[in-house]
């Protein structure tokens, strides 16, 4: 199991706000790894600034021994590293079909390969098959929350990035989200996912790092982590 | 019959609006600024094809791909040289450059050709139809215009909404950021509107110019005002839009020219568009956008 993902002492800016002060981590091939932490701890920062839509003030992220930090955005998913961004933002003039076919929009390796990735996603997740020709627009949160992940996973990743995917779900559908996410790490994806619900995060992650105020408080091993007093004090609620 | 003739040329000068529109609201839905160069590009795209067929002689159809060609390059030169820099920017910024761009074509222009008005010779070679009994007489040129600007409506609505630069369009339109994370390359899909926009441009200087065959260096600025109305009308960001704004804007600026008055004819096709955006503020197919604070 070799490293996958290295993020190196980054600082990212938003203006004259530093919100990632000198953050390090690392995601190794075939884990689950989550990064925890409060509304404005500068999770999402992270994962914009590994997915290239932000740009960093220094430091270094690689993803399989290629430096990434200086790539723009559209280039980095080609080596597959794909995200599911925070509140889904699929697309939402398009039909479900078009939002899984835009997720493929970098593979150049056939109809035939992309066709069984069609049937991959909607094997993974019927409920999108049910609704191939609706307008993503018209569906519902959880409905839509598949279909990035789906759409995400249309480009045959490597490796994907979560970020809150349990936003705005109802107890139920949280737990058929991360389902999921275990089912697509369980076919060889690796996953960092980002996550405000500590307690289901912990729960499927190996390991896990907790982010407090652009920095990273703790380390460590998820399980140790989920029965850490002050972890299940600040982000778990006993 | 008076009223059908007035009708069809009405609906003529609007094809004509509704192809300068499309490449407003396509720039306007993708790159998120107003071009407000846009009609200048028609100005310069209706002197290479003055030069090109009037003075050496093309053959006429070869002389509007020559400016459509001149016109792609031109558009996509103007979004790197001068727009893509401020990608960044607040728009305000953006749109003083675009004033800037449009005034800069327009000195070229009169430098280079002066500013004295060229008679443009129509590229149209379809003689005019008459009917029933010589009551209604229509224009080789309005029927070209009124049918190249519908077969160009068919192949922009096909293009984006069923091919897959045209989704990659639509996806950077609506989510430039969630676009990117899928792999578009957002510069490369902004530089094809600016091509696509500007090739429009050129077709519609070819016909604007064999219908009005007066050219000038300010020929493109009030039909590219009247087609940023159409646009806006129509709800700028939206194609079909632009195509039934420009229509619509067409019609009633040549019926109040016929019935009204000719002077006061701009002023109520402005006024129109106030009425619209007091009743509909996003125009007539816009979408309402919900800003996320």
């Amino acid at each position: 199991m070799g490293e996958m993902l290295s993020v190196k002492n980054i600082n990212v800016f938003y203006g004259s706000i530093h919100a990632i002060r000198d953050v390090s981590f690392h995601v190794d091939d075939g884990e689950i790894v989550t990064l925890i932490g409060a509304n404005g701890a500068g999770k999402t920062t992270t994962m914009h600034a590994i997915s290239g839509l932000l740009k960093l003030q220094s430091g270094e992220i690689t993803y399989c021994g290629e430096i990434i930090s200086k790539m723009e955005a559209h280039k980095i998913i080609r080596l597959g590293l794909s995200q599911v961004p925070e509140g889904r933002r699929v697309f939402s003039g398009l039909t479900v079909q078009q939002n899984l076919m835009l997720g493929a929009y970098t593979r150049r390796d056939g109809k035939e390969a992309i066709q069984n990735d069609f049937d991959m996603v909607y094997e993974l997740l019927p409920r999108l098959k049910e609704r191939r020709g609706q307008l993503a627009g018209t569906l519902s949160g959880g409905e839509q929350q598949m279909l990035a992940i789906g759409r995400a996973l249309m480009c045959k990743p490597k490796m994907l990035l979560l970020d809150e995917p349990s936003m705005g779900l109802s107890p139920l559908l949280v737990k058929e989200i991360f389902k999921i996410i275990r089912d697509v790490n369980r076919n060889g994806v690796t996953v960092l996912l980002v996550e405000q619900n500590a307690k289901m995060a912990l729960e499927i992650a190996n390991r896990a790092y907790v982010l407090e105020t652009g920095t990273i408080k703790m380390e460590g091993d998820a399980h140790e982590l989920a029965n850490n007093i002050e972890v299940r004090k600040a982000y778990l609620g006993c | 019959m008076q009223f059908l003739s007035y009708l069809i040329s009405g609906i003529s000068l609007g094809s004509v609006y509704a192809l300068i529109a499309l490449g407003y609201t396509m720039v306007y839905g993708i790159a998120k600024m107003l071009n407000f160069a846009h009609g200048d590009i028609i100005m310069i795209g209706s002197y290479v094809i003055f030069f090109a067929f009037g003075s050496f002689g093309w053959n006429p159809l070869v002389a509007v791909l020559f400016s459509m060609v001149i016109c792609t390059i031109l558009g996509v030169l103007i979004e790197r040289v001068a727009y893509r820099p401020l990608r960044e920017a607040p728009s305000l910024a953006v749109l003083i450059t675009a004033i800037g761009v449009s005034y800069l074509l327009q000195q070229v222009a009169q430098l280079l050709w002066t500013s004295n008005a060229k008679s443009f010779t129509s590229v149209v070679g379809l003689q005019k139809i008459t009917l029933f009994d010589g009551q209604l007489i229509i224009s080789g040129e309005t029927i070209v215009t009124i049918l190249v600007c519908i077969v160009i409506m068919v192949f922009l609505t096909l293009f984006v909404n069923h091919t897959v630069p045209g989704h990659a369009m639509l996806a950077v339109s609506e989510d430039r950021g969630a676009a990117q994370l899928m792999g578009v390359n957002v510069n490369a899909t902004i530089s094809l509107t600016f091509a696509i926009g500007s090739a429009l441009a050129a077709v519609a200087g070819a016909l604007l110019c064999s219908t009005y065959p007066s050219l000038s260096p300010t020929t493109g600025a009030m039909p590219g005002i009247k087609a940023f109305v159409a646009a806006v009308f129509g709800g700028i960001g939206s194609i079909p839009g632009a195509f039934i704004g420009g229509i619509l804007l067409g019609i009633i600026e040549n019926l109040s020219k016929a019935y009204i008055s000719t002077q006061l004819s701009d002023a109520i096709v402005f006024a129109v568009l106030i009425v619209v955006l007091l009743v509909k503020p996003t125009g007539l197919l816009g979408k309402k956008v919900n800003v996320k604070v």
